[in-house]
């Protein structure tokens, strides 16, 4: 009783402090800016087009703050749910430390602010994709689906797919298949990352009422659908390398990588309830993350690769 | 509100002014410069 009695007098003393510009940074997800500024990056080297290297780093930076605001506005809205959740009620707005009114006048700034910024400078292609992600992140997901069905995050994920389509329309000014490729990968890896994520963290999800596959479905269903969607998943990761938008070490990446992936779900899937379970879904959560991160960065690479040959053969030609 | 939490209410208010003023010009030099790099030497092309 003690210790909340300090608790809560911290807790009142920071609001009585009001916001640091710190509260304002933890509001736009810094981390997740960072995988979104990362793979739109990766969209943008890709692409065919050349963009003046300045005009790039404005394009980065209107992306970034975008997915900034993605993340204040669904901070905002979903204040109450990270209050009753142990990995989120350190949040700002269920501390006390930013007001709902204040986040959400900060948010609505942002996204207006890098929608309009990478429309007017860049192109509306990209401008366009960025405000429909931020939409789509904050009407669909966040709104709509998140408290109504287990569907939430195969639906709502199409929203952190959507980055490198950015970074490839800022760069050409135009939708390809080769930038739905892209959007196909994140979009497939986007359930069985969040699902493993679930999985440990159910009773989180349970008390807030969030109805994710493993409180609505149960544990084994979920595992199920995690193996179904990681060789999903793995199959079209291995699209760039047929389309000649990855080379040979990208292809190579991919199998070893998937095989990974697909090893830990199955892994996962014979591990059942319990402590065993949960170890195994920490392991695919944290292995997803270096798999997305494997992939978009030897396309990376290729892409810089590339680059830099055919600039030195033009140098030397 | 104590004499303390009064000074540190304002030194944040301070901390959050600064960063607005500092994230304004920023937005100034961003628009200034992608001018310059979009529109180039056409800058200085225009009727007199």
């Amino acid at each position: 009783m003690a210790e909340l009695g300090i608790e809560m007098t911290s807790v009142r003393a920071a609001n009585l402090a009001g916001a640091s510009v710190g509260d304002f940074i933890a509001l736009m997800k810094p981390r997740v800016m960072s995988l979104v500024v990362f793979t739109a990056f990766t969209g943008m080297m890709l692409a065919p087009g050349q963009l003046h290297p300045v005009l790039a780093g404005i394009a980065m930076l209107a992306i970034a703050v975008g997915a900034g605001a993605s993340g204040v506005l669904n901070m905002w809205y979903d204040a109450d749910i990270d209050g009753s959740m142990q990995r989120t009620a350190g949040r700002p707005i269920p501390r006390g430390r930013v007001s709902p009114e204040e986040a959400l006048a900060f948010g609505v700034i942002l996204a207006v602010g890098s929608v309009t910024t990478l429309g007017l400078i860049i192109n509306w292609v990209a401008g366009g994709l960025l405000a429909l992600t931020i939409a789509f992140y904050l009407f669909v997901y966040t709104i709509w689906l998140k408290r109504r069905t287990p569907h939430n995050i195969v639906i709502g994920g199409a929203a952190g797919a959507f980055p490198p389509m950015i970074g490839w329309a800022a760069a050409t000014g135009s939708i390809s298949l080769e930038s739905v490729v892209l959007f196909l990968i994140i979009f497939m890896w986007t359930p069985p990352h969040f699902w493993a994520l679930a999985l440990y963290r159910a009773r989180d999800y349970e008390r807030a009422k969030v109805p994710m596959l493993p409180v609505v479905a149960g544990g084994a269903e979920t595992r199920k659908q995690i193996v179904i969607y990681s060789a999903l998943l793995v199959m079209v990761a291995l699209l760039p390398a047929l389309i000649n938008l990855g080379g040979a070490l990208y292809a190579l990446t991919a199998i070893a990588a998937g095989g990974v992936l697909l090893a830990l779900a199955l892994t996962l899937n014979r591990a059942g309830d319990g402590r065993a379970g949960d170890r195994a879904a920490r392991r695919l959560f944290a292995f997803s993350i270096v798999y997305l991160f494997l992939l978009f960065a030897v396309l990376l690479l290729e892409a810089v690769a590339s680059r830099a040959l055919s600039l030195t053969g033009a140098a030397l030609g | 509100m104590s004499e303390e939490q009064q000074r540190e209410w304002e030194r944040r208010r301070k901390m959050r002014s600064i960063a607005i003023g500092l994230a304004l010009a920023a937005l100034v030099l961003l628009f200034y410069i992608a001018t310059i790099v979009r529109l180039g030497g056409n800058v200085m092309n225009r009727p007199l």
